[in-house]
């Protein structure tokens, strides 16, 4: 199942899908958590899992909402970070791997030169902001850290 | 826990979630007023992005409104189908956008109160309140900072600009008070460690404000403003005009979809 808003990313790689379970019975319960409120894929996501589900056979398909504890940008394992980075937008710092409190720059997903700015602090969807490389000066976007 | 759950009267959280619910559907409209209309492409952005968090935590907290009081109201039916009299936002989020400034002041204000205010409903004894605040102080804390750049860049900025945040603060003071009164339901609640201790915000609120306001060279009076009424139901001229457009469509069309 991909991410309506950032195909690359399946909803697992993002953290979003909790929990999938079989009861004895065939019914399937998923539980799904938004990453920011207002979160508009939500209603895709659950529609999309729903179908998928039903095209596997299900019959018997409840998807719950749960909201604790709040998603992180900490769910995203290293290799969703990586595919971010394949697709051009820049993902948020590794704080396990890259032991950085405090980042003051990006790297550009194109050239890897770390002279990038912000331009805005929001993006195109609520996870997202939008930076350029000075290097390259290409565009870009960053999957912003919320923790 | 549960002998604590049983002393709160369900009628007490649904005026409490109603309420806060109402702060962010109606500042939610306001700011979605902006789209296609800011100073800038990126403002644009994130006024769109502001709204649509604000969003997400109104249906949030309707829908637990709406649950806890029992009576087979949805989110929609509290959103689209309550006049202005049944309202109960705070005066402050339905003021109008007027220039840009007054629309970072009233963030302002507002994003630091529900930063607080998240803060402390995030430890609530209540699960479903704890769980809607601790996601939403992320997303609160975002929108602070974004008002607090502007307020500073705009304060310590031009003349011009200068003299439009000073009277954009001026403006909207009187009604710094209101979203630190402790009715009577929040009082129970609050004594029942559902909901948090409004004298103590407000300490905090004061400092904080007081502290940004004064980095961006602007003034305010000592007191809070006395401003009232719209927790109950008494509101201003503008909320009537906001609701007669956000509910418009639902009520020639009801359950319309697209």
């Amino acid at each position: 199942m991909l991410d309506p808003e950032l195909p690359t990313l399946t909803l697992e790689d993002l953290g979003v899908l909790r929990s999938v379970q079989v009861e004895p019975s065939g019914k399937v319960l998923v539980v799904l958590t938004p990453t920011y409120s207002g979160c508009p894929a939500l209603e895709v996501m659950k529609r999309d899992v729903t179908d998928a589900l039903f095209a596997a056979g299900f019959t018997d398909v409840q998807v719950d909402i749960e909201l604790q504890p709040a998603w992180t940008t900490e769910s995203l394992g290293r290799q969703a970070r990586q595919k971010l980075a394949q697709a051009g937008i820049a993902p948020p710092p590794d704080r396990v791997a890259e032991a950085l409190p405090l980042r003051l720059s990006l790297r550009c997903p194109s050239c890897g030169s770390v002279r990038t700015h912000e331009i805005s602090r929001f993006g195109a969807t609520a996870c997202k902001s939008l930076w350029r490389c000075l290097a390259c000066g290409e565009p870009f976007e960053h999957f912003k850290t919320h923790l | 826990m549960s002998s604590i759950a049983a002393v709160v009267a369900p009628s007490d959280l649904v005026e409490v979630a109603l309420g806060l619910g109402d702060d962010c559907l109606i500042l939610s409209y306001r700011l979605s007023e902006w789209t296609a209309h800011a100073p800038e492409f990126e403002e644009d952005v994130a006024m769109a992005n502001l709204a649509l968090d604000l969003l997400g935590q109104a249906r949030n907290l309707l829908t637990l409104a709406g649950e806890l009081e029992g009576r087979g109201r949805d989110e929609d039916e509290l959103a689209y189908l309550r006049d202005d009299r049944q309202f109960c936002n705070l005066l402050l989020v339905e003021q109008p956008n007027g220039d840009f400034a007054v629309t970072m002041a009233r963030q302002l204000f507002f994003s630091c109160y529900q930063v607080l205010l998240y803060r402390g409903l995030a430890q609530s004894s209540s699960p479903a309140l704890a769980g809607i605040a601790a996601k939403g102080v992320k997303e609160a804390t975002y929108h602070l900072e974004h008002a607090t750049l502007w307020t500073l860049r705009l304060g310590d900025g031009t003349e011009e600009s200068h003299l439009r945040m000073q009277a954009a603060v001026d403006q909207l003071w009187p009604f710094t008070g209101e979203p630190f009164l402790t009715e009577a339901a929040w009082a129970r609640l609050c004594d029942a460690r559902v909901v948090p201790d409004l004298q103590a915000l407000r300490e905090r609120w004061q400092a904080e404000v007081r502290a940004i306001l004064r980095e961006a060279r602007l003034e305010c009076p000592e007191e809070l403003g006395r401003q009232r009424g719209g927790r109950e139901g008494l509101h201003s001229e503008h909320l009537g005009h906001l609701l007669a457009e956000m509910q418009h469509l639902h009520r020639s069309h009801p359950n319309a979809t697209w």
